[in-house]
């Protein structure tokens, strides 16, 4: 203990205070608190950047969930809209075979009407030509049978025999 | 007789050197047993280490 | 037995290279080995301690001349008012330097009042009773100092410059450094002290453990300069820890010296005083061990590199080089470990002071 003591130098020992104190506050000032203060504006800068990431990553997440969601109901939206398209074609296609039968069935009917009233107009025309040309023959026969009896009689009675109407 | 004091602090080294050595060891079996904990039980073999050193030291300076 | 010297073979072979060497010495002839020893002896002794010169080596010629290489380093004393010479006066201790009237002669790498002729006046127990003056001079470990201190604020004030001028990381010697200021942080302080309060204790623990380390570094030059082997460093270092876990112990840590919680009462008055010793070998031990590991360590290696000159054989020599050389790798890693422990027990001892027992 005393040889440890022995070699004791209160100059030397002075002088390292002062310089070590002097250092300690020095280096506090110029180096180790702009260092610290570095690292650690750093590592917050790596744990906010970090965070960020997860954030980000996990909006991504949501986003892709909505994608997905929309992208369902797009889906659906178009299957229905297809559907719904299909049908109406089909509606139109059954309306206008059911306009066209209506229409030809009409348009039938219409011509079976005139030709009916065509008929009977014919018919009529027939008739009265008939009834002037029976006249006529009958004018004529009368003229020239009325000239002689038993040939009138004979000749209407065979006339008459002949024109039975239809 | 008398016996130098020197070999007191002799003796105090060997028990030193033995109480160091078997922190050594322990803290190698430590570590093989678990090695995820190497760091900590490295610090606390030093500072165990040190401390035992510290007596050792003492022994040697007091003669 | 046999079987422990086949196992030890380098011991083994060192005890025969001592009985080879002793085998010359009985026939020795040339050169007598004792002289040779005593002056490695003193020349470790005369390396261990600090001087007041700054000398690099010194040789001598054959003309039996000392020649020291070296330049001379100021004197202050404190001596009925401030006397400031240069060293070179004492020229390495052989004469008496004269200042105004007063006489001071280097005795034992001490300082002393004499007169004219230099006596030196011893008592019983052969030590000198001269008057002492106060004794200020930079010496070599205070150039030494103040050398780590211009290269410590140097390398770290630029270091945190880069961190501005390179967008918050460091640059050039920073990239080397950083890791290393992140260990301490990391590893040594916020385990030891937690996580809230080991802020206001980092520039102390940052410096110290850098300021321990360059200058164990340095200590391992072949210029010969060891601070940290001189008591007054380390007690300066370990009084400041001391100082910092006393000041900032709680409420806690008083209570945990005083009246340890958790045990009956006599053993609280028995635990008291033994507790506050504690605090005292704490800082103490810190102090030793520091001293104590690099004293050792030069010692064990400049024994080894003497003993290249005691065997003057090739064998010895070279076995002894080899071993100084295996050594001088493990007290890099010393210089290193050193600081490191010293650091690490300083933040155990601040985080003692501030430590929250809640479960209490």
């Amino acid at each position: 203990m005393e040889e440890l003591f022995g070699g004791f130098s209160l100059g030397l020992f002075v002088w390292m205070a002062v310089l070590f104190l002097a250092l300690v506050f020095l280096l506090k000032k110029f180096a180790w608190k702009p260092i610290l203060d570095a690292v650690e504006s750093r590592e917050e800068g790596i744990k906010n950047a970090l965070d960020a990431a997860e954030k980000a990553k996990l909006e991504m997440e949501n986003l892709q969930a909505d994608n997905e969601k929309l992208l369902k109901e797009a889906r659906t939206e178009r299957e229905a809209m297809l559907k719904e398209a299909r049908e109406m074609k089909n509606k139109m296609i059954e309306d206008a075979k059911d306009e066209a039968k209506e229409a030809s069935a009409k348009l039938i009917a219409q011509a079976q009407a005139s030709i009916e009233t065509e008929k009977k107009a014919a018919i009529a025309d027939l008739k009265a030509q008939v009834a002037n040309l029976s006249i006529e023959i009958a004018e004529k026969v009368v003229r020239e049978e009325l000239s002689n009896k038993d040939k009138q009689v004979k000749l209407v009675e065979s006339m008459l025999g002949e024109a039975t109407l239809n | 007789m008398e016996i130098p004091a020197i070999v007191g602090a002799g003796l105090v080294v060997i028990g030193a050197g033995i109480g160091i050595g078997r922190i050594g060891g322990s803290a190698m079996e430590a570590i093989a047993r678990q090695p995820e904990a190497t760091g900590k039980i490295q610090t606390a073999m030093l500072i165990a280490a040190a401390l035992i050193e510290g007596i050792g030291f003492a022994a040697l300076f007091a003669v | 037995m046999r079987k422990k010297i086949a196992l030890k073979p380098i011991t083994a072979l060192l005890f025969l290279l001592t009985f080879v060497s002793y085998g010359k010495e009985q026939h020795g002839h040339d050169e007598p080995k004792g002289d040779l020893r005593t002056e490695i002896k003193e020349y470790i002794q005369h390396h261990l301690l600090d001087s007041y010169d700054f000398g690099l080596f010194s040789y001598t010629t054959h003309e039996g001349v000392e020649n020291h290489v070296g330049f001379p380093l100021p004197v202050i004393l404190w001596d009925d008012g401030l006397k400031v010479f240069s060293s070179s006066k004492f020229h390495h201790g052989e004469t008496v330097a004269e200042v105004d009237g007063n006489h001071y002669i280097l005795y034992h790498n001490k300082i002393y009042k004499t007169d004219e002729s230099g006596t030196i006046n011893n008592d019983a127990e052969n030590h000198p009773t001269n008057a002492k003056p106060l004794d200020f001079s930079i010496t070599k470990n205070v150039v030494l100092i103040a050398m780590v201190f211009a290269i410590l604020f140097f390398m770290f004030s630029r270091m945190a410059k880069s961190y501005k001028t390179n967008n918050g990381m460091p640059k050039g010697m920073g990239r080397f450094l950083e890791p290393i200021v992140l260990y301490v942080r990391d590893e040594i302080a916020i385990p030891n002290i937690g996580e809230k309060k080991y802020k206001k204790y980092m520039s102390y623990l940052l410096t110290v453990f850098f300021f321990v380390w360059i200058v164990n570094l340095f200590g391992l030059t072949p210029i010969g300069m060891n601070v940290t082997n001189n008591i007054a460093v380390t007690l300066c270092l370990a009084l400041i820890t001391y100082f910092i876990t006393t000041f900032s112990g709680n409420k806690n840590y008083w209570k945990h010296i005083f009246w340890m919680p958790g045990v009956p009462v006599p053993m609280k008055i028995i635990l008291a005083p033994i507790e506050l010793l504690g605090t005292i070998i704490k800082p103490f031990a810190l102090m030793i061990r520091l001293y104590a590991n690099i004293t050792a360590g030069h010692v064990v290696i400049m024994s080894i590199i003497g003993m290249m000159f005691i065997f003057n054989n090739w064998l010895g020599s070279s076995l002894s080089f080899l071993l100084a050389f295996v050594l001088g790798i493990l007290e890099l890693l010393v210089a290193a470990l050193q600081a490191y422990i010293f650091t690490v027990l300083s933040a155990l001892y601040f985080g003692m002071a501030v430590e929250e027992h809640d479960h209490h």
